[in-house]
């Protein structure tokens, strides 16, 4: 789906959505972000890996509306598109089953819409337990479900704030490769905040890495390997040298050296 | 035995000890009935007296569940303005803590002064109820998950919205709290308003029985309608906690048994 640019901008129409010169500073002093610039392509997967600390979550709020910049700003150069939010945490109401959990978008905005709910519950996997209630599910499944919440109104972006950080390993692998599927299939952008190099180098086009305090892009580095990416790509000589360059990047980022 | 035969079971060895040994000390001392009657006779004269203490109990318990509800509704209403309109808040609270603060004892008497009886009692049971529902509700709303306020704000949540499908259902556990309290507290607001109306007032609640029955050296009395009180007062806990446990069982972890 492509949407005409507006006219007399020059800007590359492809562009979703991109920080210019954003910066973010906290009521106690903390300076979170400094001079921020990012682009982010339409149907992209890029990854921001960064130490925790770095801002990586706080550009994402800023990116979501949810957190003003103080200085700069975030440009829609094809006009504001729907978001899909994705949590460190599950961030689900304990009160609701899941079915309602992930209905909630919807609600709120007036559009009760069964089919987009048990369309975004299978999607995920969860289609038998749209009854259960949060607390009854596993920490891998409880994602799921925060995933399909975020599915459900068909947004065009997805930010993914370190979503897979508390499972464990196995569960982890599983909703890697699960959510690269769901990216393939349904062509949306995604952000993804991680602080997992393995992780960020399995799942993205392109990774931003970071620098702390105050956070800043310190470089980008484009893994060019083919999707669809599944076990094989996760133990072969390409995704070891890619992961090192990444890792390597990413601790000169933290020291304070050059790309 | 199992840990719940123990929970039900223990209790009722305790009681039957407690009693017979009330009941010996008695007979044993030959203490006369206007000092300290024998559990036997508190029995008799709760089966002799029982139309007299029935309606009593039925004045006393519907005016406790009046106040309660009043209380209830007030409390979570208060609870609501205060969450959603600062201003309400720094100017209220503070009297809401001073209500809480003067002893329900030494307010009743003036109340008494400016109010009906039946009303002044309505009164002392809601302002003795009131604040602890008022307080757990004023909690609950303020703990609600940030990232869930974000999420609400990000799909751009009315202010009604947040509330009705966030904050209250999160504020339900803190809330049922402040109920369970708030059900004892009425029943000792009323008792009190009625105590200090004393002879003097034209009621008919069971505390005033008590009164009465104490200036008449009643005692066997006296102590018929306490265990009527007392049994009142559990009966409202246990109301209130099978309610409590009703709301959240599906999905409150202080209504779920840990599984081992």
């Amino acid at each position: 789906m492509s949407i005409p640019p507006p006219t007399g901008v020059s800007r590359d129409i492809s562009t979703i959505v991109a920080l210019r010169g954003v910066e973010k500073g906290f009521a106690n002093g903390v300076r979170a972000l400094d001079h921020l610039d990012l682009d982010v392509k339409a149907g992209e997967f890029v990854s921001v890996l960064g130490p925790s600390g770095c801002g990586k979550s706080t550009a994402l709020r800023i990116i979501a509306g949810l957190s003003p910049p103080t200085v700069g700003a975030v440009e829609w150069p094809t006009g504001p598109v729907p978001i899909g939010f994705v949590f460190q945490e599950p961030t689900l109401m304990p009160w609701a089953d899941v079915s309602a959990n992930v209905r909630l978008p919807l609600k709120l905005a007036g559009d009760d819409d069964s089919t987009a709910v048990a369309q975004a519950l299978d999607r995920v996997g969860l289609k038998n337990f749209a009854q259960s209630y949060p607390r009854e599910l596993s920490g891998g499944m409880k994602m799921r479900t925060s995933i399909a919440r975020a599915l459900v109104t068909e947004p065009q972006l997805i930010l993914m704030d370190e979503p897979f950080a508390a499972l464990d390993e196995i569960t982890r692998f599983k909703l890697n490769n699960d959510l690269l599927t769901l990216w393939q299939d349904l062509g949306r952008t995604v952000i993804f905040v991680t602080h997992s190099v393995f992780e960020s180098v399995y799942l993205s086009q392109r990774i931003v890495v970071m620098t702390p305090r105050p956070g800043r892009v310190f470089t980008q580095i484009t893994i060019d390997a083919p999707y669809p990416r599944d076990e094989h790509f996760r133990t072969s000589p390409e995704y070891g040298a890619f992961c090192r360059r990444v890792a390597e990047a990413l601790g000169n980022a933290m020291a304070g050296g050059v790309a | 035995m199992s840990a719940r035969a123990l929970r039900l079971g223990l209790p009722i060895v305790v009681l039957a000890l407690v009693v017979l040994c009330w009941d010996l000390l008695v007979r044993a001392f030959a203490i006369p009935p206007y000092v300290l009657p024998g559990p036997g006779l508190v029995l008799a004269t709760l089966i002799a007296d029982a139309g007299l203490l029935w309606r009593s109990l039925l004045v006393t318990l519907t005016l406790t569940f009046e106040g309660f509800l009043l209380a209830a509704v007030g409390g979570i209403l208060l609870a609501i303005a205060f969450n959603q309109w600062r201003l309400v808040d720094y100017s209220l609270y503070p009297y809401a803590v001073i209500l809480q603060v003067t002893p329900i004892v030494a307010i009743a008497p003036l109340l008494l002064i400016y109010l009906p009886q039946p009303l002044a009692v309505l009164v002392c049971a809601w302002i003795v109820a009131f604040f602890p529902v008022l307080a757990n509700t004023t909690l609950g709303l303020n703990s609600v998950d940030h990232n869930l306020l974000a999420l609400f704000e990000l799909y751009k949540a009315s202010r009604w919205q947040v509330l009705w499908n966030l904050k209250l259902p999160s504020a339900l556990p803190q809330m049922l709290t402040g109920l369970r309290i708030a059900g004892g507290l009425s029943l000792i607001g009323a008792v009190v308003a009625e105590i200090a109306a004393g002879s003097a007032g034209a009621g008919s609640g069971l505390a005033y029985r008590i009164a009465e029955s104490g200036y008449r050296l009643n005692i066997p009395r006296m102590f018929a309608a306490l265990l009527l009180l007392s049994l009142a007062g559990v009966a409202i806990f246990f109301t209130l906690s099978a309610i409590s446990y009703l709301a959240l069982r599906r999905w409150h972890e202080s209504a779920i048994d840990r599984e081992r």
